[in-house]
């Protein structure tokens, strides 16, 4: 098989798992009511495992097309906006970060959670013209920085036990 | 290792002490604002308790109830209901958010604003 067939089919099969995450984050009772909305994050999981194993062009292709299609298939398309700022900002910051190269993955991908959580943030104070809004991210940097160690810790045992797998 | 735990140090503490500043400063409100897309709408004192039924342009339904000081959301036809089980808010600056339908209620501590008052 070409080497570029196959990457297309992990890539394919590396967003629908991602998108399995997302799914079973959705369909669980809220972890905590002063933050409804509030998400592990799960799919970064495979996200930062993206980036660290191929490069920032496959985790950026995934995570858009994982967000357009759980935004299709399991919600609302009126999310879109926020969950792209979120992803867009914590994708970019751990790209930098990785580049930089003085941080572990656990740590980038700390960064990357509380990005995440920022770019959501931000998205909302600009579409609902509410400053207020910003008052969540005390909170959801405690919870991103959490989530990052979580999701670093996984992505990093995804690179060490797929070593084998040409992709 | 030093890069990371200075990196996740001073990301917690600074969020900690912005926590410690807020609960500690933080005022019990007045008043919530009912701010629809952007714009403020209404504004409700807290002491009184009453229960409004908020219309959206695009068709949606709120619910906001105040009573014994605090404000919640009692049922919304959003699709996901997340505004409906946010904890009650009651301290200045704290806010529940209907995302699908670009509503936000916020309380204040001062009564003034452009949103008209509506007393019951």
């Amino acid at each position: 098989m070409k080497k570029s067939t196959k990457r297309l089919a992990f890539l394919g099969l590396a967003t629908a798992v991602a998108m399995i995450f997302s799914y079973i984050e959705v369909i669980l009772p809220p972890i905590w009511s002063a933050v409804p909305g509030i998400k592990v994050g799960l799919a970064n999981i495979i996200i930062i495992f993206l980036l660290y194993r191929l490069s920032l062009k496959e985790a950026a292709l995934v995570s858009f097309v994982r967000i357009l299609l759980t935004a299709l298939l399991f919600g609302n398309v009126m999310t879109l906006a926020y969950s792209v700022a979120g992803a867009f900002l914590s994708l970019a910051l751990m790209a930098a970060l990785k580049k930089w190269g003085i941080f572990s993955m656990t740590a980038v991908s700390v960064a990357g959670g509380v990005a995440h959580n920022l770019g959501q943030i931000l998205m909302a104070i600009l579409l609902l013209g509410t400053r207020e809004i910003a008052y969540y991210m005390i909170i959801l940097t405690l919870t991103g920085t959490v989530a990052g160690v979580f999701i670093g810790l996984g992505g990093a045992l995804l690179l060490k036990h797929t070593k084998k797998l040409q992709i | 290792m030093l890069p990371d735990l200075l990196l996740v140090g001073a990301v917690v503490l600074l969020a900690l002490l912005a926590l410690l500043v807020y609960k500690y400063t933080g005022k019990t409100g007045e008043a919530v604002v009912v701010v629809i897309d952007g714009k403020e709408t209404a504004t409700y004192a807290l002491d009184k308790d009453i229960e409004v039924v908020i219309e959206t342009p695009d068709g949606g339904k709120n619910v906001l109830c105040i009573k014994g000081g605090v404000a919640y959301m009692t049922e919304a036809n959003c699709p996901d209901g997340i505004c409906a089980k946010h904890a009650p808010i009651s301290k200045t600056n704290e806010t529940i958010v209907c995302l699908p339908h670009k509503l936000v209620v916020k309380v204040v501590s001062q009564h003034t604003g452009d949103a008209p008052d509506i007393t019951v």
